[in-house]
């Protein structure tokens, strides 16, 4: 205790000041790295090439908003697979049968491992490989199954967690309502579970909304493009990166309000708690 | 109701025959012998740690126990082949956490066995869950969520959940312990009440009064075993065993202290 009262007396400064001046230089130095950029930047060059009007018109003219909505369809469509094959993968863990441990165990262990990227181009890869195999709803199924499979690894481990969160009591009340194991779980642990996962799976889905640009390498035509196949290939035919920068602002339109719903939701479990 | 008008009244709801259960090395029931008869009020008392809860949990089977019987109405619970879910359907149990469903409503919370376990029709559940509510005097919070009532509401609302379920049976285990002291006398209204509708109940408890006046019959616990059983008057009033004399002595007289 008697320490920190012998440095204040020394430099005449409390914890509590020298922490403002601390933070008064680095506002004065991010100040002076803005002029500094302000004085020294092309704006009218920057503009012309990151927003120019006329290329953010035919961005929206050629397509933006049905670009837009594919992955919207991408992200729904993985979500749902990955919050089912990930409830899935939850329970198999908390199992009491063994093989279904140590299958759920590999599978998270080994999607959660590999970027989602190699997951695409194996996708890509697989009708080489398998000479006349075609996965069904073309090109839906394919990107719902390649962004599902690993979301499901993810998620299976947030969905565990989860249920695991879940006091014991509430499975002992249950089962001693006369309630089958399976329909416990169905019933009174897995929707309070869900509860606790909520801003977590939320975070999992602003992810999944970004993965889905992996979309191209698997390499579907051009309508199927989502946001950044189809600002990259605009991109590319005016010269431009304008229709890059108008599809990255919809993917912030996306993911910025999941985040505030992210922050409520975790405000109010802390609230609650 | 139907099961329990075929059986003979004589034959009592609860069997134990030389109960033993440990937890790994922790030997924790070491044979314990008792039965619970139709329309019966059991209190068991104990000093904390000596298994009362454990036994509680044995009768329907929360806890497995590693030898002895636990016969529910003629039915041997530990028997391999008993259809366990069905045996719990009629043994009701309140726990001291109160254990309501945080997410459910509190007419839900006294539907969701019936519907799903019972079957029953949402109208014909909801109209049984209404009366036991009613009974326990919470007809005014049918639409409330748990953590919107106080605990003694709260455990009100298990016992009404567990009643919604016809038991035959109602184990409580220390249902007051968690309350603030002004709300244990509203629960232990409704298990008087409860208690004098004929319903047959095993109750863990520390309230020394409500035994006293409720029970027929008082179970002391110790160290696994029963030191000694019999009428309230005779176990609370005039125990034999040097160790219910001295439980007593600590819990009837808490700021007491023994001189060493
Ligand atoms: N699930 C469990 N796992 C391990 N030990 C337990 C468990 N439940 C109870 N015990 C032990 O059993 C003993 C008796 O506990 P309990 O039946 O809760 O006593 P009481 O209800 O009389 O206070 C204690 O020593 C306790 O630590
Ligand atoms: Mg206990």
């Amino acid at each position: 205790m008697s320490a920190p009262h012998d440095t204040v007396e020394r430099r005449g400064l409390s914890p509590r000041q020298r922490a403002r001046r601390s933070r008064l230089i680095q506002y004065a130095i991010l100040v002076l790295l803005v002029v500094f950029a302000a004085i020294s930047a092309d704006w009218g060059q920057i503009g012309k090439v990151f927003f120019e009007p006329k290329f953010i018109e035919a961005a929206f003219r050629d397509g933006l908003l049905s670009a837009l909505v594919k992955t919207l369809e991408y992200t729904a469509g993985a979500f749902v697979i990955g919050l089912i094959g990930g409830t899935l993968l939850a329970l198999m863990r908390l199992s009491s049968v063994g093989p279904y441990r140590w299958v759920a165990t590999a599978y998270i262990e080994f999607f959660r491992g590999l970027p989602a990227i190699v997951v695409f181009i194996a996708f890509s890869l697989l009708p080489l490989a398998f000479e006349g195999m075609t996965i069904p709803w073309d090109p839906y199924g394919v990107v719902w199954l390649a962004l599902g499979i690993v979301a499901a690894a993810y998620m299976a481990e947030v969905i565990r967690a989860g249920i695991q969160a879940v006091p014991k009591g509430q499975l002992e009340a249950a089962r001693s309502l006369g309630m089958p194991p399976g329909l416990a779980t169905r019933k009174i642990v897995l929707p309070q579970a869900f509860r606790i996962v909520l801003p977590p799976l939320t975070n999992d889905l602003i992810l999944l909304v970004k993965d889905s640009s992996l979309v191209f390498i698997i390499g579907t035509s051009a309508t199927a493009y989502e946001l950044t196949g189809f600002g990259r290939e605009l991109a590319n035919t005016y010269a431009n990166l304008t229709p890059l920068v108008t599809a990255g602002f919809c993917y912030l339109l996306i993911t910025l309000p999941l985040g505030i719903v992210v922050r409520r939701l975790e405000s109010k479990a802390a609230r609650t708690r | 109701m139907t099961v329990q008008d075929s059986l003979p009244t004589s034959s009592p709801v609860v069997q134990i025959k030389n109960l033993h259960k440990s937890f790994g090395s922790n030997h924790v029931l070491r044979g314990i012998d008792f039965t619970v008869d139709q329309g019966e009020v059991v209190c068991v008392i104990g000093p904390s740690g000596s298994g009362k809860s454990t036994l509680l949990r044995c009768v329907n089977l929360l806890e497995m126990p590693q030898e002895g019987q636990v016969i529910v109405r003629g039915e041997d619970l530990t028997d391999p082949d008993c259809h366990l879910d069905a045996a719990r359907q009629q043994i009701g149990m309140v726990f001291q956490q109160f254990n309501l469903f945080p997410h459910l409503s509190v007419l839900a919370n006294c539907t969701v066995a019936q519907t799903t376990v019972h079957k029953r029709r949402a109208s014909e559940a909801e109209q049984i869950a209404r009366a036991n509510l009613s009974r326990v005097g919470l007809d005014d919070k049918v639409t409330a969520y748990p953590a919107q009532l106080s605990g003694g509401q709260q455990q009100r609302v298990a016992i009404a959940r567990a009643l919604s379920m016809d038991p035959a049976l109602m184990l409580f285990d220390e249902p007051t312990s968690a309350l603030d002291p002004e709300l244990v006398g509203d629960v232990l209204t409704v298990m008087r009440k409860l208690a004098l509708d004929g319903m047959t109940m095993l109750v863990v408890t520390h309230e020394m009064a409500f035994a006293r006046e409720v029970a027929d019959r008082v179970v002391f616990m110790d160290g696994g075993v029963i030191v000694e059983q019999g009428s309230p008057a005779e176990v609370i009033g005039n125990p034999q065993q040097p160790r219910t004399q001295d439980f007593l002595r600590r819990v009837l007289n808490p700021t007491h202290v023994e001189p060493t």
